[in-house]
């Protein structure tokens, strides 16, 4: 059997060739710098064994320039590396514009993965190859870690905070998907698998998967059905902020602070309405905590952005 | 084997260990030797409980389903096993035993500066750890060593609660052991001993007691700030009640990276006096190396984040703990450059304490240097959380302070006990340990990068056959751990007696008896030359 005893892990990114190749170039500079080493001991041992005749005269006990190479020579070296590995990293935190974005929400012991057109799935993350795919999370309750070995990513998944991740995968397959962060009682079967699929296998799969709308509009029906239309319907009085357009706008705060509504604000300010209020409104807005769901939340946020006018950028 | 077991010595009679026979002259003593035979004793029993747990642990992954233990079974062991091993073996092992032993016999004094303080010192260790262990063996507490919020203060089970205030207790034995020693080395070394003169095992023993005492009460602020969300659910750490489950981490880790050099830093020092001692050398680049403890302890203090790449902090902050986590092995890799150097053109006796020195240069340079592919964030964030960092950290704690450790009391075993212990089984430990490590702990590297997360009861089928290789290397390991057990005890009867300087070593604890008297010296010393004097090597035979 292949796998019985694999040596490498699969490739499925571009970015995990380059950290395979980083892995790896960084394995010869270490070896370069320890080498000497591990055959100086040896060399040394045989040699100047005690009792064994040997040249032992002019032995030094110091020397500054040998002292200062072997300080910032290979200091200078790993250096390289920190820039490449670090442009590498920042390159992980800058999803394009298009990415299709999934929302997922893990809770103990299992992963709910959210498409946008509102395909949802457990412990199974499909998505289509060659595509820009942006992860949107967060957890119900403790730190869960989102891990996909095959594309050398991982990401924590924090309570009450949106974390994200992006990739592009390009090798179609099955790879493993793990939590990573020790989460409890089931904490090691709290996993599943990640399907890279082409294009046109992914669009069937969203087909065949089938849905009750897509999440912008089964928040929409949530924004109905908990009474945020009332007052923040089109047709309300003035008694709290009009959403339409909100989404990635700047937000003027009472006290003067100015924020942008992203997928943060717009959660906080469903969860604790108090916290951040928009200028010139009363804070009577009542909270929405312990009624919905995170996944709850997640639709409404997505009705807000599809009401938000221009796509935006948000920062998070 | 035919020398009979000589009964008592004439220095044995006026050492020490003859200054009382009473549990009382034991329990109530105030000397630092005493003391530090007390701490020998229970970090050794610790060390065996917290290995019993990893022994657990490495039979239950011989099968992918995990046959021995159930979910909430192997998450307490592995508990158990990092909870002991970090606060009641690594951290207050070489500095508590060796440290207390050896700092006022090296600096030529006749105790540590608050003889009191250090007893003290050794009873709330003590009450710490028996509060501990039975806190996880009778509640059990499942979240790891680390106690990330909010699992630790809302979700968990068990004695959580009572295992951190063992923790919190035991700290202040180290603040009280890293007080004593930073003003002992500052206030009791014999006339000539300056600063320049000091051997390197006082001197990181230094730069570990400014750690112990700084880091330290960082710690014991976060346990109580855990404490009391889980007690009165006031909002600190968990989200859902207003705290921040990342200031945890930021705080555990400002304590609990420093504390990693709390455990090298010691072992560094012995390996220095091991190689000088087995080379019959000076130092190489004595300055450079005294100064890179104390940059260690330095730099250590600003390279928290790295354990956070993955956690969400802002991608900034990441590269520069990147960075900086790469400058703290620069002197880290300095100290093995010079101990290497040292060798050259030395009088290696291949004994024991030479090669346990070499087995821990062997295994921290490459644990060191695996250290430094973590702190690449591109390369961690594949490898966080994964068999790769447990394999790069037992690199680090197993081979390099273990072996130290073991180093210690092979070097100065005759010298505590008087007695000289087989240095052919000493040699084969040495080798079987070697060996038993490599093979326990090298196929975890390839494991991380496989993708096998940690902590993982169950794991897929595909990595069993490193875990075989893994468990079997471990057992090797077990035998390799017991065996000096075995053979130092049998030395305390029937080994020879060991003479004032076995090794031919320079250092002032060389010039006094094995084991030295009650106080030390007869006469208090007067340095008048620098550490590691050893006699200039005769000439080559051809000029």
């Amino acid at each position: 059997m292949m796998n019985f005893f694999r040596v490498w892990p699969p490739e499925a990114s571009e970015h995990a060739v380059r950290v395979d190749q980083l892995f790896l170039a960084f394995s010869a500079l270490i070896f370069a710098l320890s080498w000497p080493v591990f055959i100086l001991l040896a060399v040394f041992a045989i040699r100047y064994r005690r009792g064994r005749n040997a040249d032992r005269s002019h032995a030094p006990s110091h020397g500054i320039w040998v002292e200062t190479g072997w300080t910032i020579i290979p200091f200078l070296l790993t250096l390289a590396f920190f820039v490449y590995s670090s442009w590498l990293y920042f390159q992980t935190g800058q999803p394009p514009a298009s990415a299709l974005t999934v929302e997922v929400v893990a809770k103990q012991w299992m992963w709910k993965f959210e498409h946008p057109g509102g395909q949802r799935e457990i412990d199974e993350l499909h998505v289509p190859a060659g595509q820009p795919v942006k992860l949107v999370m967060t957890s119900q309750d403790v730190i869960h870690s989102l891990f996909l070995p095959a594309l050398r990513l991982k990401q924590d998944v924090l309570p009450g905070r949106y974390t994200s991740l992006w990739f592009k995968a390009l090798v179609p397959g099955t790879y493993a998907l793990r939590c990573t962060q020790f989460c409890g009682f089931d904490h090691a079967v709290m996993g599943g698998r990640f399907v890279v699929m082409r294009p046109e296998d992914y669009a069937r799969w969203l087909q065949q998967a089938g849905t009750d709308g897509s999440l912008a509009q089964q928040g929409f029906q949530l924004f109905r059905k908990l009474g945020c239309s009332g007052c923040h319907g089109a047709d309300s009085t003035h008694r709290a902020p009009k959403l339409e357009g909100i989404y990635g706008a700047p937000v003027p705060l009472d006290g003067g602070r100015v924020v942008v509504a992203d997928d943060q604000y717009l959660r906080d300010s469903i969860l604790y309405p108090a916290k951040d209020v928009a200028a010139g409104y009363a804070p009577i807005m009542p909270t929405f905590a312990g009624q919905v769901s995170e996944s709850d939340l997640v639709r409404l946020v997505a009705y807000l952005k599809s009401i938000g006018g221009q796509p935006q950028e948000a920062s998070r | 084997m035919t020398a009979v077991p000589v009964l008592q010595t004439p220095e044995e009679r006026a050492s020490y260990i003859n200054a009382g026979h009473s549990l009382r002259s034991w329990f109530l003593t105030t000397d630092h030797k005493r003391i530090a035979i007390l701490y020998l004793v229970s970090i050794t029993f610790f060390f065996f409980v917290a290995a019993s747990a990893a022994a657990l642990i490495r039979l239950d992954l011989l099968t992918p389903q995990g046959d021995i233990l159930t979910n909430e079974g192997y998450n307490r062991a592995f508990t158990l096993h990092g909870v002991m091993m970090v606060w009641f073996f690594l951290i207050p092992s070489i500095p508590a035993t060796f440290g207390n032993f050896l700092i006022p016999l090296m600096i030529g004094a006749r105790d540590v500066a608050f003889p009191r303080l250090n007893l003290l010192s050794w009873y709330i260790y003590l009450i710490g750890g028996f509060f501990t262990l039975f806190a996880l063996l009778i509640g059990g507490v499942d979240t790891g060593w680390t106690f990330y919020t909010p699992y630790s203060t809302m979700f968990a089970t068990g004695a959580v609660l009572w295992v951190i205030a063992g923790i919190t207790i035991v700290g202040f034995s180290s603040i009280l052991t890293g007080l004593n020693f930073i003003v002992t080395i500052h206030k009791l070394r014999a006339p000539g001993m300056t600063w320049g003169r000091l051997p390197i095992f006082c001197w990181s023993h230094y730069a570990t007691s400014l750690i112990l005492v700084l880091a330290t009460p960082v710690l014991a602020i976060t346990l109580i700030l855990l404490a009391a969300e889980r007690l009165f659910r006031l909002g600190i750490f968990d989200p859902s009640i207003g705290g921040d489950p990342l200031l945890f981490q930021h705080l555990f880790w400002f304590y609990s990276h420093p504390a990693v050099y709390i455990m090298i830093l010691p072992a560094m020092g012995v390996v220095t006096e091991l190689v000088t001692a087995g080379a019959h050398r000076r130092i190489f680049g004595y300055w450079f190396v005294a100064c890179a403890s104390i940059a260690i302890a330095a730099i250590g203090f600003l390279v928290w984040g790295h354990h956070m790449f993955v956690s969400g902090q802002s991608m900034y902050a990441s590269a520069v703990f990147s960075f900086l986590s790469l400058a703290v092995a620069v002197p880290s890799a300095v100290k093995v450059y010079n101990w290497t150097a040292t060798l050259y053109k030395g009088e290696l006796a291949l004994d024991p304490p030479l090669l346990f020195a070499m087995a821990f240069i062997g295994l921290f340079t490459f644990g060191g240097l695996s250290g430094l592919m973590l702190a690449l964030v591109a390369i961690d964030v594949h490898v966080h959380d994964t068999y790769f960092v447990v394999a790069h950290f037992h690199y680090i704690m197993v081979g390099g302070a273990v072996s130290g450790f073991l180093g210690a009391v092979h070097f100065w075993w005759p010298k505590i006990t008087g007695r000289m212990y087989s240095l052919t089984w000493g040699r084969i430990s040495a080798g079987l340990i070697f060996f038993g490590f490599n093979l326990t702990f090298f196929p975890q590297y390839l494991l991380g990068y496989l993708g096998m997360p940690r902590r993982y009861h169950v794991y897929p089928p595909q990595f069993q056959t490193l875990n075989v290789l893994s468990s079997a290397g471990a057992s090797i390991l077990a035998v390799a751990y017991l065996l000096p057990l075995v053979y130092l005890v049998y030395s305390l009867r029937n080994g020879a007696p060991a003479g004032p300087n076995p090794w031919g070593a320079s250092g002032l604890e060389w010039k006094t008896a094995s084991p030295p008297p009650k106080h030390n010296f007869d006469v208090i010393p007067v340095v008048d030359g620098p550490a590691y004097e050893y006699p200039q090597p005769a000439a080559a035979p051809h000029g």
